[in-house]
């Protein structure tokens, strides 16, 4: 049974202008998506700007409510779920953001900002409280007397792992990590995403892993997702997906992937233009005016994921034949 | 792509002062490189390791607490240390230009796009106003901005981030010069649009024969767009030369776990190596090897004397003791760099 | 569960010497806050340091001059006014009205403002609106018209003045603290404590109160200065803290009459008093602002 199953999930925000807010279109941020997350496996999701994989991660954490199609938790359908219901799923998704330095209140100590989700949640007594913090800063590697210390006592990577203390205390099934290591130094990424693999192995985490750093997230994830301007246009096993992209636009992001050392060649698919405005997206295939392969079809029918072999695809250059 | 080398930079220093004289962070620490005439460099290091620090040092743009300290920059056999603030004008935007990270910190809100890239024009060719601005539009077009008679007229806000930053490049390459410095300038870019950009970057070097150097943290962009390579940390050079060589056998510990510890899209199931302790506080610097407190394959004579540069032959530098080879002291666990 | 290869080892304490205190007082404004205690401390023992008493006078020692002018006398040190009532006395025991009317007006203005700030920022729609147009109306009018106009209605008394500034002061916090608050629920850190499941009231107290606390601190040094003046105004307009009950700014309009015959020591001295506890006010406002907040920024 999967954690987290979305079904045509939908978010759409009206944009107003000017100080009447006069109605100026709708963003379609997140527009009819379908994922699912395993229990104990990582979801990659990847995207350039206003794909929408940010709006995706905070209807994920319940930030925000979508405005169309399903979100199922642990089998049970989020609607459907009564106050206590509600309560239990908060506490269940828990979430790791980008920049360490804006995740911690710098007013609190290191030991109140960890146990703040447990004292939220739980009544217990202030010993009890005190165990599981020093239990949790253990297993993230900091040293037991970083409880009584502020933020700005800590660097970067170990204020990350303070945020990662934090999100686990609850026990929760699924973390949320957005962008965890892009603002670290690039020798402490490794830590940390060696860290939330340890950490996924030994307590069954689930991860819903965004990142623009498509090696990072082709070694955290066991399925990627690539979305453009609101939709999911490729979604399958990480490693082939990452070695054998299907979708075009998947092709051209991989291409434009930095490669790892200087005598790996790559095809370069540059495509043109920018990446439209979420507010106007092109008409049937938001990729078409970019795409190297596009038909007359593609201006007028939007493609619905197909599965090719193991993975989904939507694009007609897959409808009839096989893979190109 | 022979003879003299456009730059050289001979035993660099640049030194933060604070304000009551106690605190000295040597920022830049006796560093040693060069640049021959269209060759791309890439300079590797992450915060605090100073390369940053380098780039403002050589266009000598720093804040007023830094001061160069000694050593020498010789930009086309002239040293860039001596010359005097109007000399320095002269050279910066017409021989050395360099863009930056943040296209809309750039650009001045203000002022039409046309009217930014025609100004380095107008002031260091004394240029008349419609001279520039046609100069300008067609500066746009070879940074591959699609109409650019429209587009000089418009503001920055009304760009993109990947064409502010293309904006940002035709400002660098106005007075054609021969030296364009960037530093981390795909660093708020999408990834198709970092590609687009580099790409440009590529060719316009290709068409000008502008030497560039890339200051950056990221080991891809080295990969991709660099001849040679120097790694800084704790504001000295730790390693430098040709980029394949150095990519498939790192001289240096650093360089070495650098490069272990990148994700890599073909090897999902590998571990990361990573690397331990934190980056250095620059003020309190032992008079052992920086990286020492962090290297895994460090000895005592490590921890007591900063190693000097050393040749490790293919025009190969490194600062370690390890490359010192038979006359240093290795220690058991040495074995297997 | 710690790898062996991520051993943290956190920076020791930096110990606390005498110098690195001595460094961190260095800008301290040491005369303004000097002063401030001083005219604290004499507020507090009004009572056992003023040699007369400030309300009853004796008419037959009218105009007195200070004591080294000729006609003086030691027994008034610095004159006396129109009733016969020590000038001296009656500046102690203003301290005391400056003081208090001061420091309980700011309080007042800032625990409102501050709070209604808060509530604003934070929760925004309906609740925003209400208050901001009522905050834009507030600041629309003069303040001292303003203040005028309450002391009319309830008419004066020293709590009733304190009521009045308070009234009319607190809006500045609330525009300053709204600010502050609109950019601190976007931080990620009130986001993940939605997500821990907090509810709004404890995020708006655990979580924002405490980071805007620094700006209302200074913000309360800053308009200390200012309350006190109109605090002045108020008593020399005559609507301030009633008479006899002595107040600098009733001293002054008192005493102005008495400038046209030379008896300048009936308002200098009252003047200077306000100056002086106003100019430090502001100094060390100045101070705090500066010392607080480039750390705010930091964190």
């Amino acid at each position: 049974m999967q954690v987290i199953e979305a079904d045509g999930l939908t978010k759409h925000f009206a944009a107003k202008r000017g100080l009447l807010g006069t109605d100026h279109g709708t963003v379609r941020a997140v527009d009819g998506i379908s994922f699912g997350i395993e229990p104990g496996r990582t979801l990659g999701v990847v995207g350039e700007s206003g794909c929408g994989k940010t709006t995706t991660a905070k209807l994920v954490l319940g930030l925000e409510e979508p405005t169309g199609g399903r979100m199922s938790f642990e089998g049970r359908e989020l609607h459907t779920l009564d106050a206590a219901g509600r309560r239990h799923y908060r506490r269940s998704v828990q979430a790791v953001f980008q920049d360490p330095y804006a995740s911690l209140n710098p007013r609190l100590r290191v030991g109140q900002i960890i146990a703040e989700p447990l004292v939220t949640n739980e009544v217990l007594d202030k010993d009890e409280v005190r165990k599981r913090v020093a239990r949790l800063l253990d297993l993230v590697g900091l040293p037991e007397r970083s409880a009584e210390l502020f933020p700005h006592e800590f660097s970067g990577g170990q204020r990350q792992r303070i945020a990662i203390a934090r999100a686990l205390s609850l026990s929760p099934k699924l973390v949320v990590l957005d962008e965890p290591v892009s603002a670290l130094d690039v020798s402490i990424r490794a830590q940390i995403l060696n860290l939330l693999r340890d950490l996924q192995e030994e307590l069954g985490l689930s991860y819903l892993f965004i990142a623009h750093d498509l090696a990072a997230v082709a070694h955290m994830s066991h399925t990627i997702a690539v979305m453009y301007l609101g939709k999911i246009v490729e979604i399958g096993e990480a490693q082939s997906l990452a070695a054998n992209p299907q979708h075009p636009y998947t092709q051209a992001l991989f291409s434009a992937a930095l490669p790892s050392h200087p005598d790996e060649r790559r095809e370069e698919i540059i495509l043109p233009g920018e990446v439209p405005s979420p507010l106007k997206p092109p008409s049937g295939c938001r990729f078409h005016p970019r795409c190297p392969h596009t038909m007359e079809r593609c201006s007028g029918e939007e493609p619905r994921l197909k599965p090719m072999g193991e993975r989904l695809v939507a694009c007609h250059l897959y409808d009839e034949r096989g893979p190109a | 792509m022979t003879g003299e080398p456009l730059l050289r930079l001979e035993n660099l220093s640049t030194h933060y002062v604070s304000s009551q004289g106690t605190r000295v962070v040597r920022a830049v620490d006796g560093v040693s490189l060069s640049l021959r005439a269209g060759e791309t460099l890439g300079i590797v290091g992450e915060s605090g390791s100073g390369k940053s620090t380098l780039a403002l040092t050589i266009l000598r743009v720093l804040p007023p607490a830094a001061r160069i300290v000694g050593g020498r920059m010789l930009f086309e056999g002239e040293d860039l240390v001596t010359k005097s603030d109007a000399e320095m004008r002269d050279i910066r935007g017409k021989r050395i230009a360099m863009i930056l990270q943040d296209p809309m910190a750039s650009l001045n809100p203000l002022f039409t796009i046309g009217n930014q890239v025609a100004e380095p024009i107008q002031v260091h060719e004394k240029a008349s106003r419609s001279t520039a601005w046609a100069k300008a539009r067609n500066l746009l077009k070879a940074v591959r901005i699609p109409s650019p008679e429209t587009r000089v007229t418009q503001y920055p806000h009304e760009m993109s981030g990947g064409m502010r930053q293309r904006i940002v490049g035709a400002i660098g390459i106005a007075c054609e010069p021969r030296l364009l410095i960037a530093d981390e300038p795909t660093t708020s870019l999408d990834l198709t649009i970092q590609a687009q950009y580099l790409n440009l970057l590529r060719e316009l070097q290709r068409e000008h024969g502008l030497a560039l150097i890339f200051i950056t943290h990221n080991l891809g962009i080295v990969a991709k767009m660099c001849d040679q390579l120097a790694v800084m940390y704790a504001g000295r050079l730790v390693e430098s030369g040709p980029v394949s060589r150095i990519f498939n056998e790192p001289a240096h510990p650093y360089t070495k776990a650098l490069l272990n510890s990148i994700p890599r899209m073909s090897d999902r199931g590998r571990r990361l190596t990573a690397i331990a302790g934190q980056p250095p506080d620059l003020a309190t610097l032992g008079r052992g090897c920086a990286f020492a407190p962090r290297c895994p394959q460090a000895f005592d004579r490590c921890r007591a004397e900063a190693p000097p540069a050393i040749d490790v032959g293919d025009g190969r530098i490194a600062r370690c003791w390890l490359a010192a080879g038979a006359g240093a002291e290795q220690s058991a666990a040495a074995g297997g760099l | 569960m710690s790898t062996p290869a991520d051993v943290i080892s956190l920076p020791s304490p930096q110990p606390v010497t005498t110098r690195s205190r001595l460094r961190w007082l260095g800008s301290f404004p040491v005369i303004p806050t000097t002063i401030l205690v001083i005219i604290a401390l004499v507020a507090l023992f009004a009572d056992q340091l003023a040699p007369h008493d400030p309300e009853i006078g004796s008419l037959t020692a009218r105009f007195k001059p200070p004591f080294w002018q000729t006609g003086g006398t030691t027994k008034y040190l610095l004159g006396t006014d129109q009733l016969g009532r020590d000038v001296l006395s009656r500046l102690i025991f203003g301290a005391r009205v400056s003081m208090v009317v001061g420091l309980t007006a700011v309080v007042f203005a800032g625990v409102l403002g501050t709070f209604l700030g808060i509530v604003s920022g934070y929760l925004g729609g309906w609740v925003d609106q209400v208050i901001m147009r009522i905050t834009d109306t507030w600041l629309a009018l003069p303040a001292l018209t303003f203040a005028i106009f309450l002391a009319a209605i309830v008419g004066p008394s020293m709590w009733n003045i304190v009521f009045i500034l308070g009234l009319t002061y607190w809006t500045r916090y609330a525009r300053v603290v709204r600010g502050e608050v609109l950019s601190l629920r976007e931080r990620e850190f009130v986001r993940l404590a939605v997500v821990a499941g907090c509810s709004k009231w404890t995020i708006m107290m655990r979580h924002i109160l405490p980071n805007v606390v620094n700006s209302a601190v200074v913000l309360a040094s800053l308009m200390l200065g200012v309350v006190i003046i109109t605090e002045a105004t108020l008593s020399f307009l005559g609507i301030g803290v009633p008479p006899p009950q002595p107040a600098w700014g009733l001293m002054l309009s008192d005493g102005k009459q008495g400038l046209m015959v030379g008896y300048w020591w009936l308002t200098v001295f009252p003047g200077c008093c306000i100056m002086l506890m106003v100019l430090s006010a502001n100094l060390l406002g100045d101070w705090l602002r500066v010392k607080l907040d480039p750390q705010l920024r930091q964190l």
